[in-house]
Parts: C-alpha cells; structure tokens; sequence
C-alpha cells in the first residue's frame, strides 16, 4: 500500500473530553473509488471521529491528510470547503423549503445577494442526476418526500459543492428495504466517480454489500482493518466486541400456550386494513414488511396511539378500547421505533422516564416516594445492565443502546404481558442486540407474548415463532418460522404473487 | 447488594441539592443585583436607604403580585404552553373582587368570586389549548383582549372603587409594608407568597401530577406513550395557574383598593420575564419554584433600586430588557456547556 495513494488518511488521531479519551490512536485510509466501511459498537469512537473529519472536534494529537497535503479543519465550513462531506443518520434538511434550496441552503450562488436562480437549477440537475435520480423534482417541497428521497437530497448537496470525501453515518437506519437498495446504487456511482466513500454501519451484511475495505474501532482505537473479502463475518464481530459471540441468536426454549390478544378486522384511519390476528402466550411473532407497509401503525391502533376505525382488540378475553391508558393497564407495552421524538423525553432522568408509565406502586395519595422509587430504579438499572453515572442522568446523555435499554426497562418495570416492539434493534450495537435477543426468549418461557417488527430479516427468521408479513396495510400472510425463507418473506412484502 | 437507607438518604439530598443548584444561577444574579444597588446607593447617597429592612419590605410587597401569578406561569412554562392572558385575567379578578364587595357580597365571597374568576380563566385557556390544538401562544393572545373585554363589562368600562369601610382590614394587611404582629418579620402577604411557593416546589417534585407536568413539558409524544392524559394534564396546569393568578388579583386589589379593569395590560410580560429570568426554558421541560421567586425579587430589586438612586424611568426600562436577554443567553450557554 503506497501512503501517497490515499486521497484520505488520518493518523494516530487522539481526542480526550476531559477525563475520558474518546479517541486514544485511531488511523483511518480511503483511497479514491474505494468504500471504506467504518464499524464499531455504540460508544467506540465513530461519531468523534467523523467529527474531527469533518472539523467539528479539533484532534489532540494526530495528522491528516487530504490528496497527500496537510488537512487541519478549523470548522465545518473548513472541511465542506476542503471537499469532505457528512451524510448525518438524522437528516438535517428544512421541511418547508424546496429540494433546490434544501440542497444549495448555505452554498447559494449569488451576484451581491440576488440568488442565481439558473445557474443554481443546473447544478442541482447536474448532481440529481449523477445520483440517477433526476425524476426527483426540484420545486417539490422536502418534507413532503419519503425518508429515501430526503436521504438524496441530502447526497445531492454533498455533491453540489463538489465533495471527494463522502461520510455516511448509518445511511440505512431509517430507509425501508427499496430505498435502502436505491442507495447501495447512488453509494456505488459515486464511487465509481472517483470519490473516497466512509461507510458507517453495524449492519454486517449491508457492509457487505457496499465497502471494498473495512476499519474496526473499540474502545477509540483501530483494532483492525483491511480488505473486507479477506475477513469473516466472524472475525470482524470478534474485532467490534473483543470477544467472540456465537450466539448472538440464542435460543431459549418456550411454548406458546393460551391466546392472548386478539384483533378481529382491525382498521385504523389509513392503515392497517382489516387486520385478524391472534396472538399466544410464550410466542414470538415476528412483523416483516416494508417501510410504510403498515407495520408501525398497526401496533399504534393496537395501542390506542392512532385511532382505530372499526375492528377490536381484546386482551385475555377481554375488549377494550384502544387508549394507551387503557392499554398500559390491561398489560400492554409499546415500544416506539422513534426512540428520540417519541419513545423516551430525552430531557428527563432515567428514572423518570423508566417508572413514568408506571407510577402507581410508589405513590400514595398523589405523593411520590422518589426513595422507594429510586431504590427499585436501581435495581432495574443493574439487571437491564444501564450504564449512566446515576438514575437521575438524562437520557440524553446515554448511548443509543443504553438509551434503548431505558425504553425497554420501562416495559419491564410496567409488568407488560403482551409487548409491542417497532424495531427494538435498530442502531444499536452488537451487545445490545445480543441482549435484547436472550430477553426476547426469556419474556417468552415467562409466557408473556411479543410483536417483534424487523426490517432487518435474519433477526426475524431467527427469533421468531411465526411471522406475518404485511403489505400496504394489509396483513398478507402468517406461517410458522420454517415455513418461511428470506425469498419468500421478501417476495411476500413487496406483494409478489405467491407461488 | 443492598444499599443502606443512609447512602439512600445521601441520594436524595444529592438530588434535592440538584433541584436546588438548577436555580443557583437566578440567586447568584440575585444576590449581584442586590449588592450593586446596596454600593451603588451608599456610595451616591452615604446612607443605607436600600438594605434598609423597612425598604426591603417594601420591595417584598410590591413584587408579591408579579411573584404570585409567575408561580402559576412556571407551572405552564414547564408543561411547554404560555399564557399571555396572565395579567388580562389577574385584572379581571381584581375588578370581581371590587364589584362583589361594593355591591356588598360581602369580603369572604368576594374573595372566593376573585379566585372563582381567575381558576375559570385559566380552566378555559386550558380548555381551549387541549380541545383546538391551537399552539398556546395565540390561543392566550386572544384569550387576553376577551378578558380584558370581561373586565370592562363587570366594570362597566371604569374603576370600581368599593367604600373604604367595605374593605376589611385583613385584606388591606396582605400588603401593609409593615409585620403585624411584629414578630413575623416579613409582612403577613409576603409570608403567604412563600409559602404558596414551598407547597408548588413540592407538589412539582414530589407528587405524580409534578412528574406529568414535566414529561408533557420535555416530550408530548413520550407522555401520551406511557399512558399520561396530556390533553387532561394541560388543563390541569392552566386551571392551577388560574388559581394563582386569582390569588395575585387579591393582591393588585389590595394595593390599589380599586378594580381597574385594564391595569393587568402588559403585567403578562413581568410574569414571564420573572420566569425566564429564573431560568426556566420555553421549551418546556425546565424550571423551578426557586428561580422564579429569584427572578421575580430581581426585578422588584431593580424597579425599587433604580428608583431609590434617580434612574429614570425609561433608562430602568431598558435595563430590565438588557437583563431578559443575558438571564436567557447566558443559561442557553450553561445549557450548552453542561450537554457537552
């Protein structure tokens, strides 16, 4: 490997916030036309890296080079200048504003403060259609377009400005299943036009599909790197965890026994249409289909968040209206998929936001005892392995697995039968992956039952007993786990005619 | 492994002393305020006139009302909502109080009236945010020229001036500069100002209501998802921060012994400098019972200060403006330095 044949390369970059060093020794080599994936548990250092890329974070000690010259960003600004650009997992775009001033928003070309309107409509054309997407229409206003959509807009003005360095922190989080193919296509254009491409992602398979080289980081330091067909799937998870998991799917044996929530024609204002499903004490049922596809909504209608047209719900034998009051009581637990805006007050104290759905057993009269409560909030914290200074930390504070920890503890703590789970592992690392797999059987032999929705399919083939797949509001079809293969659940969510 | 209960009582003075620590910014602004116009006032004048304990309580009593009705406005700020009707609806009450004791109700009803008066103006801005899903902001901005509206009605578009025999003297006691009896130290409205301040700082730390408040404050979404009534909760808040602007209509009559229906117009707007000041953000989420009290004493501090070393008025004006904008810039950047 010839150093000067890098256009990017970081070296021996060290970064500490106070006390903790969030990058001790970290180097990190792109060439042009290459993907390069970074991996790396929750807390390892990635998100500190890619901001001393991007000029965020200033380095202690360290170099960087672009195209072989020195590279010291003072600032984003610097760095957007320099030609690095970052592809944030949360989309930092105005929805009220246009996809062309979206994309030229702070890069507007202009002769003394009059905008160059023409000039501006060519250069957005040009990089929408570089991405291959020049059906998306520049006027058409942003927050109106899907989540994928939004994603190019955001590519788009990374390529407006003309970047070299591409950074794209888990790209995929949020997209259903065609964008995310959509984007592996975009990922591999821009590459094959030269530019260096970092690639963040814990999904295995995804990297897979998309990098050329990988670089593991643990604990702030590159524990290793090379060439991505040179490695086993294996090997890297040894690398991310330092240790090797082997069951990462482990299976705790479980029955399902008596049915114990029950839908009968479940319709909701858009979607879910006309759903019946029962569902068993000690089951797993997996919900599979595609963004949009209804999934999320139907667990909403089931929990009283959206409302519910006709149809009904019943737990244990009993109706009730679906209210989240209501739900919580009857025994039902919700886990959001938007752990930031809805599962958890990002401002509030673990503690509270673990016991708020359940305040009744450390209150008298309306008072809350906070000791009885922090003394069982402890307790939850150490069996759910949370790991935060103290129970009064805010959430905000936490990893996204930790954070994660707190939604579910909070289902925990609530004494929750029958849990609703929208994407419990979505941008988490490895280990709490593992964890909420090993919790997923325990809840099962409780006998408590669980919807699990997943876009991610081996997790649902794994962990499931039966899986239902939905299309466009509609529950397609359900079978048992070994009647079903990845073919057949995908072919099923996109609505393929089945055999 | 078991904690002993002392190490549990350790915890939760810690967090008590966090609670607390939430408003050290306010009272360190406090307490600079303070010294500034105790020096400034010795060094122009070469007497004590503004530590003087008579002039102290003055200043006490003359911030009561704006101190009384930022109570509720906490409360309101924290649920993420305002209320601009606040000074509006505090004029109201004070022009019922007026009109029932001159029509002779008699003063016990009539203070029920007052408060009667500012519960249902808060129960109906409450109402209004939870049934319209109209952002609080222009739910209250109407909600405030209605009872101003009001007021003027019961008035019939004047002052109500009820007879000096037909105001009892405990009502006239709530704002006498002076303790009676002396022992009490501060005057017996003041009193009352804390401890309507103990109980809410305890009712907002310690009861389940105070944890609804503030999750429906820092996340909407999460609330209604742990099964909290969010529409019923905001009622609540504004039906509560009604009965403290009742209680400061009390005051505003008490200290100008008439019901003036428009003397409530722009009050609103010390009521939420008095909380802002104090370190709450309107955002929701944030706020204390201590900072509020802090900032509504600042003010008081600064009007009274100002005064005493022949500030004019507009130049006090502008001070308390310059102040409004560093308390908020200068928690914004302690906000920042804390989350990194």
């Amino acid at each position: 490997m010839g150093g000067d044949s890098f256009l990017l390369e970081m070296h021996g970059i060290a970064k500490r916030f106070g006390a903790t060093h969030a990058l001790r020794d970290v180097s990190l080599a792109a060439r042009a036309g290459e993907v390069v994936a970074l991996i790396g548990e929750n807390g390892a250092g990635k998100s500190t890296l890619m901001k001393v890329l991007s000029g965020a974070h200033r380095p202690d000690a360290g170099t960087m080079h672009l195209d072989g010259k020195p590279y010291h960003p003072t600032g984003p600004h610097e760095a957007r200048a320099a030609g690095v650009a970052m592809i944030y997992q949360e989309l930092n775009l105005a929805p009220d504003l246009s996809v062309e001033d979206n994309i030229m928003l702070g890069q507007e070309l202009h002769t003394v403060g009059l905008v160059r309107q023409r000039a501006q409509r060519e250069r957005v054309a040009r990089a929408l259609a570089l991405l291959g997407h020049p059906e998306l229409r520049p006027q058409a206003r942003t927050g109106d377009l899907s989540v994928g959509a939004q994603q190019l807009v955001e590519i788009a003005r990374a390529l407006v400005f003309e970047a070299r360095v591409i950074v794209f922190d888990e790209p995929t989080s949020s997209l259903g299943h065609r964008d995310v193919q959509h984007l592996f296509a975009v990922v591999e254009k821009l590459k094959r036009s030269g530019r260096a491409i970092i690639y963040i992602s814990h999904f295995l398979e995804e990297i897979r599909t998309v990098a050329d080289a990988y670089a593991v980081l643990r604990d702030g330091q590159t524990v290793g790197h090379g060439c991505l067909a040179d490695a086993t799937d294996a090997q890297i998870v040894t690398l991310m965890v330092g240790r090797s998991i082997d069951d990462l799917f482990p299976s705790v044996a479980h029955a399902p026994g008596e049915p114990v929530l029950a839908l009968e024609g479940l319709s909701g204002r858009k979607m879910p249409h006309n759903v019946t499903l029962t569902l068993r004490r000690g089951e797993v049922l997996g919900l599979a289909g595609l963004v949009g596809s209804g999934r999320s909504e139907l667990l909403r209608s089931i929990f009283g968040l959206e409302s519910v047209r006709s149809g009904e719900v019943r737990v244990a034998g009993a109706r009730f209206t679906p209210r989240p009051r209501a739900a919580i009581r009857a025994g039902l637990g919700m886990l959001s998929e938007d752990r930031k805006g809805e599962g958890l007050a990002q401002d509030r104290s673990i503690e509270d936001n673990i016991s708020l759905s359940y305040l009744r057993p450390y209150t008298r009269w309306g008072w809350l005892n906070r000791r009885w409560r922090a003394r069982s909030m402890a307790g939850l914290m150490r069996s759910m392995e949370i790991k935060a200074r103290s129970p009064e930390q805010p959430v905000r504070e936490l990893s996204g697995g930790n954070q994660q920890k707190v939604a579910i503890a909070r289902l925990v703590h609530q004494n929750a039968d029958v849990l609703l789970l929208d994407e419990p592992t979505r941008s988490i690392d490895v280990g709490t992956k593992a964890m909420i797999y090993r919790m997923l059987g325990q809840w099962a032999a409780e006998g408590k039952a669980i919807v699990f929705v997943s876009s991610y399919l081996p997790e649902l083939l794994a962990m499931c007993d039966r899986i239902a797949v939905m299309h466009r509001g509609r529950l397609r079809d359900v079978r048992p786990r070994d009647q079903w293969t990845d073919e057949t659940v995908m072919a099923c969510a996109v609505g393929a005619e089945s055999e | 492994m078991k904690r002993s209960s002392g190490e549990e009582a350790a915890s939760d003075v810690r967090g008590t002393w966090r609670a607390v620590s939430g408003a050290l910014g306010p009272l360190v602004a406090l307490g600079l305020v303070f010294a500034f116009f105790a020096a400034a006032d010795y060094a122009t004048s070469g007497e004590s006139r503004f530590v003087g304990a008579r002039n102290l309580r003055t200043i006490a009593v003359q911030t009561s009302t704006v101190a009384i009705a930022a109570l509720g406005m906490v409360v309101i700020i924290i649920s993420g909502g305002i209320d601009l009707s606040a000074g509006t609806a505090l004029a109201l009450a004070a022009t019922v109080l007026a009109w029932c004791l001159r029509e002779g109700y008699g003063p016990v009803a009539a203070v029920a009236a007052c408060i009667g008066a500012g519960l249902a103006t808060g129960f109906i801005n409450g109402a209004l945010v939870s049934l319209l899903r109209v952002v609080p902001f222009i739910i209250t901005l109407g909600t405030m020229r209605a009872y101003v509206g009001i007021a003027k009605l019961v008035g019939e578009e004047t002052t109500v001036r009820p007879l000096p025999n037909q105001i009892p003297d405990w009502l006239s006691m709530l704002v006498a500069t002076r303790p009676e009896p002396e022992w009490l130290v501060l005057p017996v409205g003041v009193w009352l100002v804390l401890g309507l301040s103990a109980a809410l700082a305890a009712v907002l730390r310690w009861s389940v209501f105070g944890r609804w408040v503030f999750a429906v404050g820092s996340s909407e979404a999460t609330a209604r998802l742990c099964g909290v009534n969010v529409p019923l909760v905001k009622v609540a808040v504004y039906t509560l921060s009604g009965f403290f602007v009742g209680m400061a209509g009390i005051y505003q009559f008490a200290r100008l012994t008439s019901g003036n229906p428009t003397s409530g117009s722009g009050l609103e707007l010390n009521i939420i400098a008095a909380v802002v000041i104090g370190g709450a953000s309107l955002n929701g989420g944030r706020g204390t019972v201590l900072g509020t009290i802090a900032g509504a004493a600042m003010m008081g501090l600064i009007n009274n200060g100002c005064t005493l070393l022949g500030v004019s008025s507009p130049a006090q004006d502008i001070i308390v403006g310059v102040i409004i904008v560093v308390a908020a810039a200068l928690d914004q950047w302690r906000q920042r330095r804390l989350s990194n």
